[in-house]
């Protein structure tokens, strides 16, 4: 044990909070999709930096655990860094940004490429937890509109946009329907990410903390992306492979290189990236360095 | 020992961890119906309450969850103990407790009586912690439902007779209704109110 762990409760938040949170996980998952409201506490760092993903993880993390944290797929940008340092210092517990070494992951908007295993927690951050909010701002509405399963609206809304552009435009926090029942937001991942969580072998924990809300999907559950039958969902798709590691069929982000319209387009998934150029795969625009370097 | 100095015995050694490994148990097991898990630590329990619903009730019960326990527990230590340790107060109200503590062989005559949530807050629901005779074999039930690969078989021993009916009733009131824990010993494994379950 660190000198500094002891000013504070294992992984920061008292127990009693522990466990209010750990009863709203346990009814989250016994009613998959549906938003259990929770006391969400103030946490060390503002709303909107993952204070709902950063209290259930807090409230599930045991000192046996390793953790990952990712931002939009990667390992080492600010919020992500700041979360595992965060945990280091309250928590003491052991970090990798290995995909298959973890057993709680805490995701900001990504899906790791990597299929996960039963041994692992998927912690979604979730700014805005409601998936008809934009459509019904009400909340005694919306609320209502999940007890009677009464989803017109969205389906409207995607009617919609074929209407308008020819297409479902909502390419990110594309609406789920989780076991038939519940209309979900997956948070805003890519739709590139939606059939991950349909049948994963993960738990799924999604928290809220400015909204107050946490919700689940058990492993093993059935999640539908919204769609008509003449319009049916698709993903996206790249005509480029991964400029690092040549991976195709994974998500991409593009970087911008100059100001002359030089662009590359690389993994998302930094962990991903890195394990493929470990094992040799070489993408477009390393192999010429790697030929100067020989 | 008297009643009375049996509620104070017992309780985690190391709340803080040892309420974590329980809690992460029964959250795989709520994730994975019908998965047997044992609780490593004990909580001290008094007589007849079983270890893993003892370490349950310690992990999860607070002052914001009444408990009701069943009538054998209720004329035990078991009230107090829970009262002492955790600062939940016990009631007599089904309706009113978001966790019941039932001994093996009590049938609830329904768990209608029980809250069961509301269609807006189905989270609002009781849970149900009921003590069994063994969950290794038995009569045998294969469950199936969400955190469910295909199905699964599981055995249990002493299972209240009335139990499938109950659950029969229970299931077609998603997303409203009550969740289970059944335990034996050391053991339990979770019924969530998705999980379908055959004889």
């Amino acid at each position: 044990m660190t000198a500094d762990l002891a000013t504070y409760n294992f992984a920061y938040l008292d127990e009693q909070t522990k466990r209010m949170i750990r009863r709203a996980i346990l009814k989250a998952i016994a009613i998959p999709g549906y938003q259990v409201p929770f006391a969400s506490r103030e946490m060390p760092m503002p709303y909107g930096w993952g204070t709902g993903g950063v209290q259930v993880t807090a409230s599930i993390i045991g000192r046996q655990d390793v953790l990952k944290v990712i931002d939009q797929g990667a390992d080492d940008t600010t919020n992500a860094v700041s979360i595992r340092a965060f945990f280091q210092k309250v928590a003491d517990v052991a970090v990798t940004t290995h995909t298959k070494d973890a057993t709680i992951i805490q995701t900001r908007h990504r899906i790791p490429e990597q299929k996960l295993t039963e041994d692992q927690v998927l912690v979604y951050q979730v700014p805005i937890p409601e998936p008809l909010r934009f459509l019904e701002p009400r909340e005694t509405e919306t609320r209502k509109m999940h007890a009677l399963e009464e989803y017109g609206l969205m389906h409207v809304k995607l009617y919609e946009d074929i209407a308008q552009n020819g297409r479902i435009s909502k390419t990110y926090a594309y609406p789920v329907k989780v076991d038939g029942r519940y209309v979900m937001d997956p948070s805003p991942t890519p739709k590139f990410d939606n059939p991950k969580m349909h049948m994963s072998d993960a738990l799924q924990l999604f928290g809220a903390g400015r909204e107050k809300r946490i919700y689940a999907v058990p492993p093993h559950t059935e999640v539908v992306s919204l769609d008509f039958e003449d319009y049916p969902f698709e993903i996206q798709t790249f005509e480029q492979d991964c400029a690092l590691c040549g991976a195709h069929g994974v998500y991409l982000d593009e970087v911008v290189l100059d100001d002359r319209g030089g662009r590359m387009f690389v993994c998302s998934d930094t962990d991903h990236c890195e394990d493929r150029r470990e094992h040799g795969h070489v993408g477009a625009m390393l192999a010429p360095n790697q030929e100067a370097a020989e | 020992m008297s009643t009375d100095t049996q509620a104070f015995t017992g309780g985690f050694s190391d709340p803080v961890f040892q309420s974590q490994s329980v809690f992460r148990k029964l959250m795989d097991g709520m994730a994975r119906p019908g998965s047997i898990h044992t609780v490593e630590h004990d909580a001290g329990q008094p007589d007849p309450l079983g270890a893993a619903a003892g370490a349950i009730a310690l992990t999860l019960c607070d002052h914001d969850t009444p408990v009701w326990l069943s009538a054998g527990f209720a004329k035990s230590a078991v009230g107090e103990w829970i009262g002492f340790h955790s600062g939940a107060t016990i009631t007599r109200e089904k309706a009113e407790a978001r966790f019941a503590f039932a001994e093996p062989g009590v049938t609830p005559s329904s768990f209608g009586l029980f809250s069961l949530g509301t269609q807006e807050y189905p989270d609002r629901s009781t849970t149900l912690v009921i003590e069994v005779a063994g969950l290794s074999e038995g009569q045998s039930f294969t469950l199936s439902g969400p955190g469910i690969l295909q199905s699964k078989t599981v055995e249990i021993a002493g299972l209240p007779e009335a139990f499938l009916r109950l659950w029969a009733d229970n299931r077609p009131l998603f997303p409203r209704g009550v969740d289970v824990i059944l335990t034996a010993g050391r053991s339990f494994l979770c019924l969530p109110r998705t999980t379908k379950i055959v004889a």
